[in-house]
């Protein structure tokens, strides 16, 4: 049902565990219709001062494909400025872990959406401070 | 690789005994049960035979079984045929919330073909309390249906009790025993029921064969209408070889039921009080209303879906009730008529066990089991409790399961 890419990122996830001195914090899905994935991470700025994810980790509450597409989003967004990791589509993460069987799509919007909310999360906590 | 199986309440395998029973049945003794001459005649012998080791598992008469292709027709059967035989009576049905899906499912259609169904809770325990029938008959009440033990976490329902009711109020009483038969001593007799669900699978017995006990004075349609076989209850020429197994299934089920299941209840008693050392686990059921084979956990803070692929990897087969692993991405109905929330019966895992399983095989999975859990809290968000990450946080993005 899984391929030998998502069973190993579920196996051997990377990139997991919790962060405490994140910089922007994703908490996507809901308990209550079951999954569940915290993203965290961690900014730094290029060359050019731009915002890229310096450091990434993750959380999940959620099936096998939900695991392993967690860590797969975590690996693809390392090192990504802003605009390029908010690019990242499910289908991309998908694609990236060798697919998903249908019903298990959804799955692989958690982490991307999960990633989305964690640099939302950043840019709300820095204009909060700039206030 | 090791290989334990521990989901015998989804199949177990065929006796070696009742395979050498059905053999003869293939290629040897083909003929036609209805078929007048003599070498048709081994055959209808053969099915006689078998309907009577049948009936005598449940202390039935042999002309009030009804063989079927699986226990899901015998369900359907029972469910259906009495609707459509009382529909001029009445259109009302009461049935568990906790029925197995052949039956809910066919309610469901009957629904859509104007029946009207009333479902009945149960405790936190999975039981359906009896005076809850009481308040829901109506008079145009005209089956009840409650499950025999619940498939999923075994629990067994006061049958006798509620079939008291039924026949006081004159109301066909349907139990479906496809999951409790060759596991606990069934008496259609002492309990009452007019209809009682069997498949044989379940017991050491083929796939594809079922049946279905109908008292005698109970009156139901066929569903399926042809040759009018098995009384006319069932067209269809008879799956002679899997009836045959069906007959030895039950045979030995009787004579050796008393001390398998002995065996079985204190190594699934063990595997408990083991399992139960981890942190935050539950048992999902009743503690001793169960059936002697099965064990139904509840790990919190994790998946179940993630657990079975674990397992899976060390060999070990068992199911989950999690919606992550249903085809309907549905959390378990049984789950969550007992009261659990969503996120809990994301955490459940049952174990049933089968009449040669050993020690060494329930120590294996004790010996795993621990860090597959751990390991997956370790990836989980929630640590310590579900309530303080719920509360306080705007949960973002429309992760449903739909
Ligand atoms: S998280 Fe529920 S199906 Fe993947």
């Amino acid at each position: 049902m899984y391929s030998e890419i998502l069973l190993d990122h579920f196996r051997n996830p990377r990139n997991m565990g919790r962060m405490e001195d994140a910089d922007g914090v994703g908490k996507v899905g809901n308990p209550a219709c079951g999954d569940v994935m915290y993203v965290y991470i961690k900014v730094g700025k290029n060359e050019k001062g731009k915002e890229y994810i310096k450091d990434i980790s993750f959380e999940t509450f959620g099936c096998a494909a939900a695991i392993g597409t967690s860590s797969m989003v975590t690996e693809l967004a390392k090192g990504k400025n802003f605009e390029e990791a908010e690019n990242i589509s499910k289908s991309e993460v998908a694609d990236a872990v060798g697919g998903l069987p249908r019903r298990k799509m959804h799955c692989s919007l958690l982490a991307s959406d999960g990633l989305k909310a964690a640099i939302e999360d950043y840019r709300k906590k820095q204009t909060e401070k700039g206030e | 690789m090791k290989r334990v199986y521990l989901d015998y309440a989804s199949t177990t395998p065929t006796d070696e005994r009742v395979v050498e029973a059905m053999k003869p049945y293939f290629s040897e003794k083909f003929g036609n049960p209805t078929s007048f001459y003599s070498f048709a005649q081994e055959a209808k012998e053969a099915v006689d035979k078998a309907r009577t080791e049948v009936a005598g598992l449940i202390n039935a008469k042999p002309d009030e079984i009804i063989f079927t292709s699986s226990g899901t027709e015998a369900c359907n059967l029972a469910v259906k045929g009495t609707a459509f035989r009382n529909k001029n009576k009445g259109k009302h049905i009461i049935a568990s919330s906790v029925e197995h899906f052949a039956v809910l499912e066919s309610l469901k259609w009957l629904e859509k073909h104007g029946f009207e169904i009333t479902y009945l809770p149960c405790d936190k325990s999975g039981i359906v309390k009896p005076e809850a029938i009481e308040e829901s008959i109506r008079d145009d009440t005209i089956l009840i249906s409650v499950m025999h033990a619940n498939n999923e976490i075994g629990t067994l329902e006061p049958i006798k009790e509620m079939a008291e009711i039924a026949e006081e109020k004159d109301i066909t009483f349907f139990s479906d025993a496809c999951i409790s038969n060759g596991l606990v001593d069934i008496d259609v007799e002492e309990l009452g029921v007019d209809l009682l669900a069997l498949s044989a699978h379940k017991m050491y017995g083929p796939k594809g064969i079922g049946a279905l006990f109908i008292a005698k004075g109970t009156g139901i349609e066929p569903l399926i209408h042809g040759g009018g076989q098995e009384r006319r209850l069932r067209s269809g020429t008879e799956n002679v070889p899997s009836i045959v197994g069906f007959g030895k299934a039950a045979d030995i089920a009787k004579k050796e039921m008393k001390s398998y299941v002995l065996g079985m209840e204190i190594l699934r008693n063990y595997l408990i009080e083991k399992v139960l050392r981890i942190e935050s686990t539950k048992l999902n059921g009743h503690p001793e209303k169960r059936l002697p084979n099965n064990a139904n956990f509840n790990f919190a803070f994790i998946e179940g879906e993630g657990l079975i692929l674990e397992l899976d990897f060390s060999g070990i087969s068992a199911s989950t009730g999690s919606a992550c692993s249903s085809p309907t991405l549905e959390p378990s109905h049984v789950l969550t008529s007992i009261g659990l929330p969503h996120e809990e019966v994301h955490g459940s895992l049952r174990i049933t066990l089968g009449r040669e399983t050993k020690k060494e095989e329930i120590d294996y999975l004790i010996d795993n089991l621990p860090g597959t859990v751990e390991r997956l809290r370790r990836i989980s968000p929630f640590k310590g409790g579900f309530d303080d990450y719920v509360k306080g946080t705007e949960w973002k993005g429309g992760h449903k399961h739909v």
